[in-house]
């Protein structure tokens, strides 16, 4: 088999200029596709880490059926178990208990639903930075009765630090909640919903307003890599018993998949197209290859080697001429990428102003996942193999005798 | 000994559109160690005749037997590994693998065959000496002339022992001194291994060396002498 690999390696660079120039436009097409991918899978990761620290967590705990009925009375008892749970993985970096629910904010003139959610301050700035959106007046501190109001809010209620807000609502298994609250602070969340409809309040202020003490609706847990995500889900699935569930983020965000998938598809098709252009380059290379070759097949044949085995060469030499692409290109586009990897290109201007206000770091992301690489490998090799059915056809009809004449 | 036996060989090429007929009722008998040549102008048949007693084409009527046995009844797999194993080729050009060595070029036949590696490298060197090329041996084909190239050939021709080997205008690309000079290393072969050549040419001085004199004219042999008295009687 070693001399096949070498006659098929020889072949190929007996028409150096072509082959360089084959292999060239694999060359770029894999750099241009892994540079493409890299940037996609760079941004899909941002968009995830995004929502992940600006609100879902890795994974959250609630009493099992809240996720579809996100009410009060789905909520379940704080007492420790869970706390205690959570500290023997060390995956686990960072938890944070949240009470979360609607009412009616009122201030001096104005009425408002909105949403209620209650945190253990340092907890939950640790998770989604809360205190780095803050841009009027202050973060909670523990045990602070205060609350803090998305910025759109704000405005809409014409309120700022300092004022007070009225919450008027229901509290646990139907009773009254009513309460006064200092104003802390103005954030700018990222999400606009949020933005118009947040009220944060310390959590164990909350729990008395709804009269709801020790209660939780949510426990938001962080883990120290994504890719943990679900092996910890499912131990603590394991250990929390029925009347809790466990959901990951990617549960928690399938609109925001679905998006990233079909922004791929889109990818897919760009790349298909590239690599098309780039196989027909190969395939006419091949058949000038074969064509140019004829009586030396005849040659070959005719001393006694089998079809099936000059068959082999050919695709070998076909596989030769794409791969040896393919490596140069992953191996020029692996400094490349990891350059951008650490040095990601900023956006300035209006574009940078878009992505901060939707809660984007205002920079083009590139990832190095393995698949970035590996995909640009496997689409040239299949096809290659696939531009390899074009020698088998053309050297099975091949007649010894013709091809001794021609 | 008879190796090869040619009974009533016809060829028609083209049969259902243009028809031309290029061999007609041909019978001939070669005998172990020949040293024979097919002579006759260009067109008379000689390549049709050495490709169909080399497997390598059908003919339309007749009968080929190598050491008895009837090659156009093989199949395609089976005629080719008796080629491989019975049946040595030169041809006019291009006969070498450009991209290989002689040596490469010589033990590749072997390889096909599934010869051990010991057995390869001590017969291509015994041919490479054989055939006068040991300084050459590393050397690919672009590096020789055509004369040597030619040598390559006869002796990749040699390498998986065959009974017997055809060569189709040998020397039709060389110039005489390098023809002659094929000629005398084909010829010592002959005497020293006693390996039947057939070969076709329409060179006299080349056809002067034969031992025997096959001429054949618009497809049919129309002369067919033994010149000295080394061989038998056939
Ligand atoms: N593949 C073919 N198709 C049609 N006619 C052919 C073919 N090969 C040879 N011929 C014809 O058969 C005759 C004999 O040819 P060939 O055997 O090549 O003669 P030679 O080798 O003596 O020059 C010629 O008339 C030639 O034109
Ligand atoms: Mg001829």
């Amino acid at each position: 088999m070693k001399f096949y690999f070498i006659l098929a390696w020889r072949n190929i660079w007996r028409n150096k200029r072509r082959t360089l120039i084959t292999t060239a436009s694999v060359f770029f097409g894999v750099l241009l596709s892994a540079f493409m991918s890299s940037m996609q899978e760079g941004s899909y990761d941002q968009y995830i880490r995004a929502i992940v620290n600006s609100y879902s967590g890795h994974i959250q705990i609630h009493r099992k059926g809240y996720w579809n009925d996100k009410i009060i009375n789905n909520s379940f008892l704080n007492d420790g178990n869970i706390d205690s749970l959570l500290h023997r993985f060390p995956e686990v970096t960072i938890y944070s208990p949240r009470f979360e629910t609607f009412c009616l904010a009122s201030s001096e003139d104005v009425t408002k639903g909105v949403m209620i959610l209650g945190i253990e301050p340092l907890a939950e700035d640790k998770i989604t930075n809360i205190s780095v959106k803050l841009y009027q007046g202050e973060y909670l501190k523990k045990g602070d009765n205060g609350v803090i109001l998305g910025s759109r809010l704000a405005q809409f209620m014409k309120i700022g630090p300092g004022d007070t807000l009225v919450l008027i609502g229901q509290g646990y298994h139907g009773s009254g909640a009513a309460g006064k609250y200092p104003v802390r602070g103005i954030i700018k969340h990222p999400s606009p919903e949020l933005d118009r409809t947040l009220v944060c309040m310390e959590l164990q202020h909350c729990q008395e307003l709804f009269s709801a003490p020790d209660l939780l609706t949510s426990m938001v847990i962080m883990v120290n890599d994504n890719e943990k995500t679900l092996p910890i889900k499912m131990a603590l699935t394991e250990s929390l018993g029925d009347d809790l569930e466990v959901i990951d983020w990617m549960q928690m965000n399938q609109l925001l998949l679905k998006q990233i998938d079909s922004d791929r598809a889109q990818g897919v098709i760009t790349k298909g197209i590239l690599y098309m252009i780039i196989a027909f380059g190969i395939l006419g290379t091949v058949i000038m290859m074969v064509a140019e070759r004829t009586k030396e097949f005849g040659v070959i044949l005719a001393v006694g080697m089998k079809k099936r085995k000059l068959i082999t060469i050919i695709i070998l030499e076909t596989i030769f001429m794409g791969m040896t692409g393919v490596i140069t290109g992953v191996a020029a586009s692996i400094p490349l990428l990891y350059y951008f990897l650490y040095n990601p290109i900023p956006f300035t201007g209006q574009a940078a102003e878009m992505m901060l206000q939707m809660g984007f770091e205002p920079a083009m992301y590139f990832s190095m996942a393995p698949s970035v690489f590996y995909e640009q490998a496997l689409t040239i090799f299949i096809f290659t193999l696939v531009i390899g059915i074009y020698p088998i056809f053309n050297i099975r009809k091949l007649q010894i005798m013709k091809a001794l004449r021609s | 000994m008879n190796i090869i036996e040619i009974k009533g060989i016809s060829k028609t090429y083209d049969k259902d559109t243009m028809p031309v007929q290029a061999l007609n009722g041909i019978d001939l008998v070669f005998q172990d160690g020949e040293f024979a040549s097919i002579v006759g102008p260009s067109g008379s048949g000689k390549t049709t005749l050495l490709n169909i007693i080399g497997g390598l084409d059908d003919p339309t009527e007749g009968n080929v037997l190598i050491d008895g046995i009837n090659i156009t009844s093989l199949s395609g797999h089976s005629k080719t590994a008796f080629r491989l194993k019975n049946i040595g080729f030169v041809f006019q050009s291009f006969n070498l693998i450009p991209v290989l060595t002689v040596r490469e070029n010589i033990e590749f036949i072997m390889q096909l065959q599934g010869a051990s590696k010991q057995g390869r490298l001590s017969r291509t060197d015994e041919l490479i000496e054989a055939v006068g090329l040991v300084d050459k041996k590393n050397c690919r084909p672009n590096k020789l002339s055509g004369g040597q190239q030619q040598r390559v050939a006869v002796a990749r021709a040699l390498a998986s022992k065959p009974k017997f080997i055809l060569a189709d205008e040998p020397t039709a690309n060389l110039d005489s001194k390098s023809a002659e000079n094929l000629l005398d290393i084909m010829e010592k072969l002959n005497k020293e291994e006693n390996i039947t050549f057939i070969f076709s040419t329409h060179d006299a001085r080349v056809m002067k060396k034969a031992r025997r004199i096959i001429t054949i004219e618009d497809g049919k042999v129309i002369d067919d002498v033994i010149k000295d008295k080394i061989m038998p009687e056939s």
